[in-house]
């Protein structure tokens, strides 16, 4: 029986692709598994593979061709596999490179999945940035990754330690680049075992060293939390300022996507709960590049928690020699005089989204990026509700116990007089975030849900 | 030649050297740690009866197909998130689990967990849903690739957490003993959890405490792009449990009468009340880690090299064409098992997702 070799689709999105190579010819007997061609778009270079043992018939599309479109016939296959062998009998293989997605997901989403869409809204620019800086455009990726390069480069205490940090370049490609600059000494893979390498590096700062621990994710650290609360934070104290240790524990927080209860949490709370301890939760990636250098230098322990689901995204960031922000200051990203929407990481880019269609129904929302956790810039938070006398905040993240409920405390306790309604959480559900598509959109917080909490706290629902 | 075979025949020939100076079991205080290596390497290979044989070469085809069409519905998009495939890996489960006694003894294992179900004969089906995320999906869709459980068939998951599985095992083992059941618990773990500190707090207490627990470390040779040898100062896994008297076993897990040899000797020694065992199963996984894998880490033909030399189920198929099997006889069953497989992608396809009040059930047990 004959088969049919369609062109296979990398990605869900994918229309067309050039076919870069055949592995075989008219004639060859594959089998399955076999590796039959390369495809290339853009994006990635893509190994397509036989599912059925057979004999290649006729090469229909040569080598080298561009715009082929998926679902086009490629090549025939006269099969063995009965007729229960599907109509496309090649399967896609492992995507071999798609730069900055080395990662463990995969690929993006088909269709727009709830977080990982790019908002059209851009925070305004940062007024530290001096008047007439030139701008460079780079992804958040990019931005982590020069900050520990400058780093790196300006002080030699400064190294980087995880999983798959070194010959992989990074799990998400955060720290690409690095080992072939700094080498194996200060660019360092780690076996799977977030507990030791998180006491290693609290101990190297203990003693003196700058380290860099890179978690593959934060929910892994929980494996390691002991050393970050009770061995990084809690030192100085003890000590009676004595003993410091300058350890940044980094890595992406909070949902990705389709990935399951047990890797999509954001531990913000749960740090930010903890003193002793620096918490920054960048947005874009000027933020990203200044807070991680600030990080890096300071005398205290930081976790920087980052998020996957904007590494990819682009921002400018200025073109200064050394970009470094001050820890423990909010940021203005929109002005506004209605209403408030406090935020921090992927949520600013929703509260950016919300506050555009706001305005289209006449209310003026400023949006305030927290940038930085703990401590939190209660200042900014009290002189936007003093301004706007309506406040909301809008989480990654569960509601009880959040950030977002410390922020509403701080309302009630220090900004009472200043409001005209109550303050309100906007947050994921309340459940362990499930992984069917349609239940892991309803968890997740919206723009919409944005508009509806400043509606209501406007009385405009 | 390919590493999995060489490695465990370049290794039988180090307890024989030992073997030059016997000493009595009396005498040789380190007797149980290798005892069990010794009586596996004298009869090596299971002596399957033909339908054994045919049973455990249609599992692992099973696997084989399910995955390959797990890995199209994943191109499709229809499978999203994470989606780790067993492929290569089949001799493993189907060895092990054919050697359990179902409805007693508990499985756990981490998050390449769709071969183990199936290795324990839970429906296609269900499993494919839950890859699609479907109201039909074994954990009605709220679970995922990674979070699959069957209590049903004491298979205790399915977990995304590096390491975690090998902690919850001993807890399983625990309550074999606790029972009096005669049961143990098998839990499966990668090269890379090897290395979490929990395995050996876990190894500890078992031996301590004479757990029913065999450790079944199956060694890929890679965890994600990190090769043992970069991640591990011992990487003769079968030794890691040397400091806590844990007999260890070096398996050749690309050939299934092998693995089931070796699990018949490993759980007899732990049903017998004496402790753990901690099997290392060689194996090699042929595709990504999970879909998306630069492989840079690792050349084409190595894994090509494997899939020729190494394949467990083309080794299965192979002796039962000698055994006098026509090739239309194992034709027939590929179609067969072709078109359950299909029936569960379909099913999977065509289920609904699961309901919205479907995400605020199960959060908790009991209302409040
Ligand atoms: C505690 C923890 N750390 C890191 C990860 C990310 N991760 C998932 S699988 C994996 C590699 C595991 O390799 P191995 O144990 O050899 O199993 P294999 O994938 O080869 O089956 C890593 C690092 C995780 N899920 N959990
Ligand atoms: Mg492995």
């Amino acid at each position: 029986m004959a088969l049919e070799l369609k062109m296979p689709a990398l990605s869900p999105t994918m229309e067309e692709g050039t076919l870069a190579k055949w592995l075989v010819k008219e004639g060859d007997s594959v089998s399955a598994g076999d590796i039959l061609a390369e495809i290339e778009t853009d994006k990635a270079t893509m190994e397509f593979g036989a599912v059925d043992e057979g004999t290649i018939g006729k090469i229909v599309v040569p080598e080298g061709t561009e715009n082929v479109k998926v679902g086009e016939v490629i090549a025939t296959m006269a099969g063995e596999g009965g007729d229960e062998a599907p109509a496309d009998a090649g399967s896609t293989q492992a995507v071999k490179d798609v730069p900055g997605e080395g990662k463990d997901v995969g690929r993006d989403e088909p269709g727009e999945p709830p977080l990982a869409k790019e908002p059209k809204a851009e925070p305004a620019r940062d007024p530290e940035v001096p008047e007439g800086t030139a701008m460079t455009t780079v992804t958040v990726r990019e931005a982590l990754r020069d900050a520990m390069a400058e780093e790196m480069r300006s002080d030699d205490r400064v190294f980087v330690m995880g999983e798959e940090v070194a010959q992989y370049q990074g799990a998400y490609k955060v720290t690409q680049g690095l080992l072939d600059e700094f080498g194996p000494k200060r660019v360092i893979d780690t076996p799977i075992t977030e507990y030791g390498f998180a006491g290693i590096g609290t101990g190297a700062a203990m003693g003196g060293l700058r380290p860099i621990v890179e978690f593959m994710t934060f929910n892994f650290a929980m494996q390691a939390i002991d050393h970050i609360i009770n061995s990084a934070a809690k030192t100085n104290y003890m000590s009676g300022g004595q003993m410091r240790c300058p350890v940044v524990f980094r890595g992406p927080n909070g949902a990705a996507s389709r990935v399951g209860a047990q890797h999509s949490q954001n531990y913000g709370p749960w740090y930010a709960s903890v003193p002793g301890l620096i918490v920054i939760a960048p947005y874009d990636a000027a933020d990203a590049k200044g807070l991680l250098k600030a990080a890096i230098r300071s005398e205290d322990p930081v976790v920087f928690l980052e998020n996957e689901l904007v590494y990819g995204r682009s921002f400018e960031v200025p073109d200064l020699e050394d970009w470094v922000l001050p820890i423990g200051k909010a940021r203005i990203v929109r002005e506004g005089s209605d209403v408030t929407i406090v935020s921090y990481s992927i949520g600013v880019g929703l509260a950016l989204e919300a506050a555009e269609t706001l305005a289209g129904e006449g209310i003026d929302a400023e949006v305030i990026d927290l940038r930085t956790l703990r401590p939190l810039d209660k200042e900014a938070i009290l002189a936007s509700l003093a301004k706007t006398n309506r406040l909301i905040i809008a989480e990654e993240g569960w509601p009880t116990c959040s950030i977002a409920s410390e922020v509403v405390t701080i309302c009630m306790e220090e900004g009472f007089d200043h409001l005209d309604a109550p303050v309100l959480r906007v947050c994921d559900e309340d459940v362990p975030l499930p992984y069917a598509a349609n239940l892991e959109k309803l968890a997740l917080i919206d723009a919409p849900r944005i508009v509806a909490a400043a509606r209501k706290v406007c009385y405009r629902d | 030649m390919a590493k999995p075979a060489s490695k465990s025949t370049a290794r039988k020939s180090a307890p024989a050297k030992k073997a030059a100076a016997p000493k009595s079991p009396a005498e040789d205080l380190d007797f149980v740690l290798h005892s069990l290596q010794e009586e596996h390497a004298k009869s090596p290979r299971y002596k399957a009866k033909d339908e054994e044989l045919l049973k455990l070469y249609e599992q692992m085809l099973l696997i084989r197909r399910f995955e390959e069409r797990a890995g199209q519905l994943y191109g499709l998009g229809l499978i999203g998130g994470f989606c780790h495939l067993y492929i290569g890996q089949e001799a493993v489960a189907v060895g092990l689990q054919s050697a359990l006694t179902e409805g007693l003894d508990s499985v756990i294992t981490g998050y390449r967990d769709h071969g183990h179900m199936l290795a324990y004969g839970i429906d296609p089906k269900v499993i494919m849903a839950e890859l699609t995320g479907r109201e039909a999906g074994i954990s009605k869709g709220k679970g995922g690739s990674m979070h699959m459980f069957s209590t049903e068939h004491r298979f205790y998951g399915g977990h995304g957490i590096v390491g975690a599985q090998v902690s919850l095992g001993g807890g399983l083992a625990l309550g074999h003993q606790y029972r009096g059941d005669g049961g143990l618990c098998l839990a499966y773990f990668g090269d890379g959890a090897a290395n979490q500190g929990q395995v050996y707090e876990t190894m500890n207490m078992a031996s301590l405490w004479k757990l029913p627990i065999v450790f079944a470390i199956e060694n890929n040779q890679y965890a994600m792009g990190t090769s043992t040898a970069r991640s591990s100062a011992e990487t003769e896994f079968y030794r890691r449990g040397t400091a806590f008297r844990i007999p260890g076993m070096d398996v050749n897990g690309m050939d299934v009468l092998e693995v089931r040899q070796a699990a018949e000797v490993a759980f007899r020694h732990v049903r017998e009340g004496n402790g753990p065992v901690l099997m290392e199963l060689n194996t090699y996984r042929y595709r990504g880690h999970s879909m998306s894998d630069p492989a840079k880490y690792r050349t084409r033909e190595e894994v090509q090299d494997q899939r020729e030399h190494n394949d467990p189920i083309e080794r299965a198929k192979k002796e039962l064409l000698e055994r006098g099997k026509s090739e239309d006889d194992l034709k027939d069953i590929d179609k067969r098992i072709r078109a359950q497989v299909s029936e569960s992608a379909d099913f999977a396809e065509n289920s609904p997702e699961p309901e919205p009040a479907e995400l605020y059930t199960d959060v908790l047990v009991e209302s409040y």
